[in-house]
């Protein structure tokens, strides 16, 4: 098997290197772009905002005490809690998309049923830490606010949507034995202290990735000119709480699960800067894709610009975190902020692979109404903050 | 004894089993461990989260990466 696949890895090499006109100007441009964009990542976004925020998720994922919020997700949770819970709860259960599906399926089958389940199906991938932060930090804090928020709210309207359909048939076959819940991991750390560790964990995030703003907004000035100041101090005080509050073996657990992420994460997000640069460019260059057919496609933030995005994005696979350089070369491209928006929802939710996974758990039917009700939830999102966007 | 990893293939799930598979070389017990990545069957467990530890057939862990000692313990309870 492994066998067989590094062989089919060699032969695409060579047939790339057989093929692909080199001595071509586009195409030595977009080699050039894609390092080019790689140094971007490198120099702008590696040390201050992916690293610290793979600690952030690294903590959620071991710090982060996840049977309360699985309690709303139960066979027994409140009908209506239940959805808000599941809209906004994949910021602490789903640290990095490849836990949406199983958690998924447990919501679906043993828990709270189709309606949450669904709900948080459509918002986990989208308000996962490292997903919000990447993309508030490349795309500008607007889309990545609009993705959060248009995950959220979308995702509860969806879930409404597909208890309504199918919800009746759904309950019969609901196991009512519920969920086992976390075993083994016991906090003893009172919830006032983890708070803090993590606020002041987002506070070195958010301040050290303040950005320049006009000198007459006097307060963003000058928080921007004390951004070392406030990140050191800051840094400082986490040091101590680290010190004081925290016993060596989490603080181990801590960093390895932290190094976990960054060793699943960082080679696919190496690899998608490399494709999104060459295909696309960064911003005001051209990759080998050329601009106006971007323009063309999903350019301005009319109907079809939307929907041709959301459609794309729901078929297309990301790999974690990804979505985020293409999206960056696509806008660079002439894509509108609407069908960008859209391309951001539909995108990490849906993929082909996935839709695979959702029809073994809820049947043909099911999942082609929710992949139907993503596409148009996503396009409605687009065209609602293309038109706020302006552009 | 019988020890099932699940998990649908992430490097977490993956750590567990490596993890797992140390602990018994080290302990010098034989086991049939297998790693489920079929999301139904990981759902007929009841767990949220993977990874996830079952040792015949009690769900051990789930959504976390359990230490090697903590492995080590639940394995001589079972033996």
């Amino acid at each position: 098997m492994s066998d067989k696949k590094t062989a089919l890895i060699l032969f695409l090499v060579f047939l790339a290197a057989y093929f692909i006109p080199f001595s071509r100007t586009t195409v030595q441009n977009a080699v050039l772009e894609s390092l080019l964009m790689l140094q971007e990542y490198a120099r702008q976004h590696v040390l201050l905002c992916l690293i610290p925020a793979f600690f952030i998720a690294g903590a959620i994922a071991v710090f982060v005490s996840k049977d309360s919020v699985i309690k709303y997700l139960g066979p027994k949770a409140n009908k209506i809690l239940s959805y808000g819970v599941a809209s906004v709860s994949g910021t602490v259960l789903a640290v990095c998309s490849c836990t949406v599906l199983p958690l998924f399926a447990g919501i679906y089958t043993r828990g709270a049923g189709i309606g949450p389940a669904t709900a948080f199906l459509y918002s986990g991938p989208a308000i996962n830490v490292l997903a919000i932060i990447l993309t508030g930090k490349v795309l500008g804090w607007q889309i990545g606010l609009a993705r959060a928020v248009g995950a959220v709210v979308f995702s509860v309207v969806i879930g409404l949507l597909m208890q309504a359909f199918f919800g009746r048939k759904g309950r019969d076959d609901r196991d009512e034995s519920g969920f086992v819940t976390d075993h083994g991991a016991k906090e003893d750390r009172p919830l006032w202290k983890t708070a803090i560790y993590f606020a002041v964990m987002i506070g070195i995030l958010v301040f050290i990735n303040w950005g320049r703003s006009d000198p007459s907004l006097a307060v963003w000035y000058w928080i921007y000119r004390a951004k070392w100041v406030i990140g050191g101090l800051l840094a400082i005080g986490l040091a101590g709480m680290i010190l004081r509050w925290f016993k060596k073996d989490e603080l181990k657990e801590w960093t390895s699960s932290t190094w976990g992420f960054a060793k699943q994460i960082f080679p696919l997000l190496f690899g998608g800067v490399l494709v999104a640069g060459f295909l696309l460019g960064r911003p005001g260059h051209e990759g080998i894709v050329p601009s106006d057919w971007v323009a063309r496609l999903v350019g301005g933030n009319g109907l079809s610009a939307n929907l041709f995005a959301s459609v794309a994005g729901a078929f297309m696979y990301f790999a974690t975190l990804t979505e985020v350089p293409i999206l960056q070369g696509l806008l660079g491209s002439g894509m509108g902020q609407g069908p960008a928006l859209a391309l951001l929802l539909a995108g990490p939710a849906l993929s082909l692979p996935s839709m695979l996974v959702i029809r073994s758990v809820l049947g043909t039917k099911k999942t082609v109404v929710y992949i139907v009700l993503v596409v148009i939830m996503a396009t409605m999102t687009g065209m609602i903050y293309g038109a706020l966007a302006g552009s | 004894m019988e020890i099932r990893v699940l998990g649908p293939g992430c490097p977490r799930c993956h750590e567990v089993e490596r993890r797992t598979l140390n602990v018994l070389a080290e302990l010098n017990v034989g086991a049939d461990v297998q790693k489920i990545s079929d999301i139904k069957k990981i759902v007929e467990y009841g767990i949220i989260g993977t990874p996830g530890l079952v040792i015949n057939g009690k769900v051990k862990c789930s959504g976390r990466i359990p230490r090697p000692e903590e492995i080590k313990a639940w394995i001589q309870e079972e033996k």
